[in-house]
């Protein structure tokens, strides 16, 4: 269900742009317009929500610990995976943004035949699938800095050169586009082999998977089979950078329907899970030290609770205390016998 | 009960195949043996929690207030403000199932909805249609649904199938918690007064008698006092321990399964032998004679409630620091919430072995000494005599609990202690130890007898890890440092693994400890014979291989 309407969104998506570019001549309206109102939801959707988060407080400091803590002195700490300082939470989050280290302990419970028993097996696949395509993606918006920039600066022409490093083709190979559609659809395919995977998701897990494709999908066409005018297409991105828009003559609907679905894309990111990029540096479970023990963590909405006090314990207990012999605070006070006030 | 529960064969039978309904669409069948009992009125009022009245999960009519919708929803928004934890867990999960095969009710039953991502999705859902603007347009294209009784009821059955023990939220790549969720979830259920009673009597008890089992003082005291002559027998030494005793050094605290039941007993026995030995200068409270805290599965007000004596009795008894037993989560109150909710104690000082002079630097802010972490150090510096061949009939593996090992991340001490006490111990499968541990399968309050099969079912993937060490290296004793554990894996482990026993890590020490003036020791913590001096020690190597 979800994957229907969310395939079929996206290829109304593509529709749109074809149809106003092509049919209404509106290069103005996709190629102006609406990039300048995606990027600016998507700039005040994400600043808005990260500024949201940062103004909730933690009130407990509640790390998972994946490790030996620190403590006895004679005992190593796991610091990347129980962090005791703020260097080591720096670590700890380096390791799940760069490395995507809790998807590396992946298992895979497997019930055995007679299915009395049940074993592990390690499985890094969707911990492969999310670093190939997450840096395929990273490599891919970078290179793209060549059409915003002028002159191009030199990491960007470093990142284009290792990333052409098949030398294949004319123009030449760019792997990360590859290997993002690749690793695209092998989350795709992920998603709706594995039973338990396809009943959790919903239309807004496929769709960005969906949109994603289609982006790449185009930006291969025009790359590799449909030429376009990349002279023009980088005078208008210029101009959109500069805030001195132009309009550009030329350019084929394939571009208009690549930068349609990349202020989607924009769009959308806000107000979806596509959130869990900054999320992450938000996470109590990760981004805090396990150190309660030796430094105070202040919970800025803590209140007073009226617990039992000792003395109307004493109260309730004292005639049997006595007689147990256990020390009192006010051994000569008339019991009060209220122990049973509660039935 | 236990006569409903299934064989151990048929439960084992367990069906991992997806619903054909989607999971909004499957509605919930409340089975008996899965779930507990409904709070009864006096113990929701005893701590003057909300919708005190006697109720059955069984009907219809959970006696629900009239605006209950508007209670759950404001306290739900009132969470989000309070909690960075639950807003960012409500919007970041992607679904990509990292977390579905970690959770061991999930490995035990296959209901989806055990998968954590699908437990947070219950109240995520509900979250989407009140909160978000896409949820309140596209409704259930977007996972949005409204809240509804059934929606509600949903949330009690499954939000009482968890037990927080956060192996899911190790796996997650942005550290989603199931048990923050669940937490909060409860939290909200607690508005309406919907807790289960074996949490709710166990609070009530606690707030006013001082523990969960509701022993009085006079019954503590006796109950301890039983301990040591059962200690005298076996060693011939009597120990006369002292309780609310101002000026002690020490404060001991200690989860109330030690002094009640076996055999937990047994730990505590060992408590006892290792402070006399040492001559420590310590007290028991019978006002502060609950480590646990059931409030932490009630609501963060009623887990501060509780937990607020202990520093108010350290205060009052004047000592300088606080010693904890072998307790997980009482533990994890101690290490994330203790200091933050009660603190910070300056009438206390930086906990000091008074055997070693060992500074505990890392209790500086909350001044509470874990007992492995005390003992560790006693043995680092050979302040113990052990005669581990007294534990040579035990052929020992050992349970990390969920939450010192995912919540503070003692994982290393009672191993040390473990092998220093024992010749024969050995690992589980690496994948269900240390952080990757299983649960019980019983904690979090639903260590009851009326869902049994859930109990059985949640605590397989970690019976199925003893059982291979058990047929390998013929495994009889599991050793853990949690009370709950303690309570419920005597029956996971007759139902899952038979023959293998249970122990605290401490009657382990208790066991191989020579005490000065111990008259030559026959019996084991338990009465039971000793084996006999190197008839099995040459048989088997010492080693941690599994």
């Amino acid at each position: 269900m979800g994957t229907v309407s969310a395939l079929m969104t996206v290829i109304i998506l593509i529709f749109v742009a074809w149809v106003g570019v092509q049919g209404f001549g509106l290069t103005g309206l996709f190629g102006v317009i609406i990039p300048y109102a995606a990027m600016t939801v998507f700039f005040f959707g994400v600043l808005t929500r990260i500024i949201k988060w940062s103004r909730i407080p933690n009130p407990f400091r509640i790390p998972t610990t994946g490790g030996q803590h620190k403590g006895l002195a004679w005992i190593p700490q796991a610091k990347m995976d129980n962090p005791y300082t703020t260097g080591q939470v720096v670590g700890r989050m380096f390791s799940e943004v760069f490395l995507f280290r809790s998807l590396f302990r992946n298992l895979a419970p497997r019930l055995g035949s007679d299915n009395t028993g049940v074993t592990y097996a390690s499985a890094k696949w969707l911990w492969l699938f999310a670093l190939l395509f997450h840096y395929a993606m990273l490599t891919t918006v970078f290179r793209h800095l060549r059409f915003f920039t002028n002159p191009v600066p030199w990491p960007v022409r470093l990142v284009e050169a290792v990333d052409g490093w098949l030398e294949v083709g004319i123009p030449q190979l760019m792997v990360s586009g590859l290997l993002l559609l690749i690793g695209v659809t092998l989350l795709l395919v992920r998603r709706l082999l594995i039973p338990r995977l396809r009943y959790i998701s919903l239309m807004n897990d496929f769709f960005p998977l969906f949109l994603l494709m289609a982006i790449a999908s185009t930006g291969i066409l025009m790359r590799y089979f449909v030429g376009i005018d990349v002279t023009s297409v980088k005078q208008l991105l210029m101009g959109l950078v500069s805030f001195q828009p132009v309009a550009v003559k030329g350019i084929g609907p394939l571009f208009f329907i690549h930068i349609f679905l990349v202020s989607t894309l924009l769009a959308y990111f806000p107000f979806s899970k596509l959130m869990h990029a900054p999320g992450i540096f938000f996470s109590p479970t990760r981004d805090l030290a396990n150190n309660n023990r030796a430094v105070h963590h202040e919970n800025p909405w803590n209140y007073p609770v009226k617990f039992h006090a000792y003395k109307d314990y004493e109260a309730a207990f004292r005639d049997k205390m006595v007689a147990a012999g256990i020390p009192l605070d006010h051994p000569d006070a008339p019991s009060t016998g209220k122990e049973s006030d509660r039935g | 009960m236990a006569d409903q529960l299934p064989e151990a064969r048929e439960l084992s039978q367990i069906d991992l195949s997806m619903p054909s309904t989607g999971w909004m669409d499957t509605p919930v069948r409340m089975r008996k043996g899965i779930y507990c009992h409904g709070a009864q009125g006096k113990n929701i009022e005893a701590v003057g929690m909300p919708n005190p009245r006697n109720w059955r999960v069984e009907d219809e009519d959970w006696k629900l207030p009239p605006d209950w919708q508007e209670i759950i929803l404001d306290g739900l928004r009132e969470r989000l403000k309070r909690f960075r934890s639950l807003q960012v867990f409500m919007d970041i999960c992607v679904r990509c199932g990292a977390c579905a095969d970690k959770c061991h009710f999930f490995i035990g039953s296959g209901d989806p909805k055990n998968m954590p991502v699908l437990r947070a999705e219950l109240l995520r859902s509900v979250y989407r249609n009140n909160f978000t603007g896409a949820g309140k347009i596209m409704r259930k294209m977007v996972g949005a649904r409204g809240l509804t009784e059934a929606v509600l009821k949903e949330w009690w059955y499954y939000f009482f199938q968890c037990t927080e023990c956060r192996r899911c939220s190790l796996f997650c790549p942005y550290g989603i918690d199931t048990a923050e969720i669940t937490i909060i979830a409860r939290e909200l259920l607690n508005l309406l007064g919907l807790n289960i009673d074996w949490i709710a009597a166990p609070v009530a008890k606690c707030h006013h008698v001082g523990n969960h089992i509701g022993m009085e003082p006079q019954t503590m005291k006796e109950s301890i006092d039983f301990l040591c002559d059962d200690i005298e027998e076996i060693t011939g030494i009597k120990i006369e321990p002292s309780f609310n005793r101002k000026g002690a050094e020490i404060l001991f605290v200690t989860s109330s399964g030690d002094y009640y039941a076996e055999p937990g007993i047994f730990t505590c026995m060992g408590y006892l032998m290792l402070f006399h030995q040492l001559g420590l200068d310590y007290t028991w409270s019978t006002y502060a004679a609950e480590g646990g805290n059931f409030g932490l599965f009630t609501s963060h007000e009623i887990a501060k409630l509780l937990n607020a004596k202990i520093y108010a009795e350290a205060k009052r008894l004047g000592v300088k620091y606080i010693l904890g037993g072998e307790c997980g989560h009482m533990w994890r109150v101690m290490n994330q919430y203790m200091d933050t909710m009660n603190g910070s104690p300056d009438f206390l000082e930086t906990p000091i072995s008074p055997v070693t002079g060992t500074r505990f630097d890392h209790t500086v802010a909350t001044k509470a000494v874990h007992i492995c972490e005390f003992t560790a150090d006693l043995l680092k510096h050979d302040k113990l005599t052990l005669d581990p061949s007294r534990n040579d009939h035990l052929r020992i593996t050992y349970h990390d609990s969920c939450n010192v090992a995912r919540g503070m991340g003692l994982l290393d001490e009672p191993r040390y202690i473990i092998n220093r006490a024992c010749n024969h111990f050995y690992e589980m499968p690496e994948e269900t130890i240390r952080e990757r541990t299983f649960c019980c399968g019983s904690g979090a309050g639903l260590h009851a007898g009326e869902d049994m099969e859930l109990r059985m079912r949640g605590g397989f993937a970690r019976a199925n890890a003893v059982r291979h060490v058990r047929d390998r290296h013929q495994v009889n004793m599991l050793a853990c440092i949690c009370a709950i554990d303690r309570a419920a894996f005597p029956t996971l482990m007759e139902y899952w693994a038979p023959e293998v026993d249970v122990t605290g890590v401490h009657e382990l020490v208790a066991n191989a400890m020579i005490m000065d003036n111990e008259k030559e020791r026959t019996l084991d913590i338990r009465g039971e014979d000793l084996p006999e001096q190197g008839i099995e020690s040459d048989q088997v190597e010492k080693g941690d291989d599994a």
